[in-house]
């Protein structure tokens, strides 16, 4: 029921709604309910709607932080 | 696929719990709880707690919309979809929970009713505009991340006068609950093991944000961490919260930084605002009323609510008195602490709300868990041969 997976925007349409694609298979959603994207964003799709955009940022620091913990550095 | 299989790396699981074991203090127990049923459901299938220490334990709290339905809002849709001029649309997640005396939406579609699965609240509203005649009415169901897509709808709906559209509210709220779960008269009654922190909802939290958790922390004096759905994201949330622990820290944080920020989804939560108000009290099945545990539309959208527009009325229904669900989403019993698990209740034939989806307790521990236990006791047989 709370699935939401992470899919890529491919092409952002008329209406607020954008092509998306997940694993080569593509999808047309809503994007009524976050700030603008563009194409290239990645975006939680949770029912038909994109819920929010996913930051590449805040990805890579939380593997950065999972690798140090990983190894028993972090503080 | 990006940003899912990289937080599905097992040795990597595995070194950050050889570091929770080194922290976790041998002296004393850790019990944590994840609240969200999409914790739960990776817990159990990646075995995660085989990776923890003997002084460590999860409980799986009652976080699935599905599951803590209560069975007289099933039995007032079922009722409502025997009328011949209403078409209900719902998530696929709802057609096989079952109601009273075996019913399920799915069994009154096969015998004539006009109940329609979607995908999306959109898709409702597609049905709704291309079929005037038919009452489309939108079961609506899940968490604080569904019910911006159910406001949504509503905009439209309303935007294009669509007067055959209606929405049966059954959407609840997260923090209300986690607080219901320590504090309720229940607690009293059942008894209650001591929660030490909790793993926060991912998907919830990217539209309510941190925030919303502060006050909790600081009321319960209880460590919050929000995590990801992801094997390595409830790992590290686990690390964090026995640091915490260690530390006597009891503070709100944030695992899930790639979508989740402290305020939230704005956009989202004014949607829900513009259309929704809070409920006094809400039945969840298994935890009992929730005060202010769910929201309602407001009085001037009263034409699109069903249960106004059709006066439907929701039967009090009890669960089997021998199910243990209370008691397991409370952490003082396990599933296989209950006679039904597994004989007179299983996923198919569902008795309590814990079994009702996979994501609940005891349904995780019926179609993982158990396995495992059972491996386990083997190898226990053989060490001893
Ligand atoms: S096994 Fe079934 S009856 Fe027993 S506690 Fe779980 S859901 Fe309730």
């Amino acid at each position: 029921m709370c699935l939401a997976i992470p899919v890529q925007v491919k092409e952002v349409l008329s209406d607020n709604m954008a092509k998306v694609t997940l694993d080569g298979v593509s999808k047309i959603i809503s994007t009524a309910l976050v700030e603008e994207v563009k194409p290239g964003d990645y975006v939680l799709l949770h029912v038909g709607h994109a819920l929010a955009k996913i930051d590449p940022e805040g990805a890579e620091r939380t593997l950065a932080v999972i690798r140090e913990a990983a190894l028993g550095e972090a503080a | 696929m990006r940003y899912i299989d990289e937080y599905r790396d097992g040795r990597l699981a595995k070194d950050i719990a050889r570091q929770i074991a080194t922290l976790a203090d041998p002296a004393r127990c850790y019990h944590f709880m994840e609240f969200c049923g999409g914790h739960t459901h990776a817990i159990s299938r990646y075995g995660l707690e085989d990776l923890l220490p003997q002084n460590m334990q999860m409980i799986h709290g009652p976080g699935c919309p599905v599951c803590v339905l209560p069975i007289g809002r099933i039995d007032a849709a079922i009722a409502l979809a025997m009328r011949p001029e209403i078409t209900i649309c719902t998530y696929g997640d709802l057609m096989r929970v079952p109601g009273s005396n075996g019913s399920s939406l799915l069994k009154a579609r096969t015998a004539g009713a006009d109940i329609r699965m979607v995908y999306s609240t959109l898709d409702a509203l597609r049905i709704a505009e291309a079929e005037p005649d038919r009452e489309v009415v939108f079961f609506a169901i899940g968490f604080e991340t569904t019910t911006p897509p159910t406001a949504l709808a509503l905009r439209i709906a309303i935007a294009k006068e669509l007067r055959n559209f209606s929405i049966f509210c059954n959407h609840v709220l997260t923090p209300a609950a986690i607080q219901n779960i320590l504090e309720s008269p229940d607690v009293r009654k059942l008894g209650t093991v001591k929660i030490d922190g909790f793993i926060g909802p991912a998907h919830v939290s990217t539209v309510i944000g941190t925030e919303p958790y502060e006050f909790f922390a600081e009321e319960f004096q209880k460590p919050v961490v929000v995590a990801g759905f992801e094997p390595l994201d409830v790992i590290q949330a686990i690390l964090m919260l026995v640091r915490q622990v260690n530390d006597g820290r009891h503070e709100v944080e944030n695992q899930y930084i790639r979508a989740v920020t402290t305020f939230g989804n704005e956009k989202a939560q004014t949607e829900i605002a513009n259309f929704f108000e809070l409920c006094e009290s809400f039945e969840w099945r298994g935890l009992g009323e929730v005060p202010y545990g769910a929201v309602r539309l407001r009085p001037q959208y009263a034409e699109y609510d069903a249960e106004k527009r059709f006066s439907m009325v929701t039967p009090a229904v009890k669960d089997n008195p021998a199910c243990e669900c209370g008691a397991i989403l409370r952490g003082v019993k396990k599933p296989a602490d209950c006679k039904l698990f597994g004989t007179v209740c299983t996923p198919d034939t569902p008795m309590g709300s814990c079994m009702v989806s996979y994501e609940g307790a005891c349904a995780a521990h019926w179609t993982y868990g158990r396995f495992r236990e059972h491996a386990k006791a083997s190898e226990r047989g053989r060490a001893v041969a």
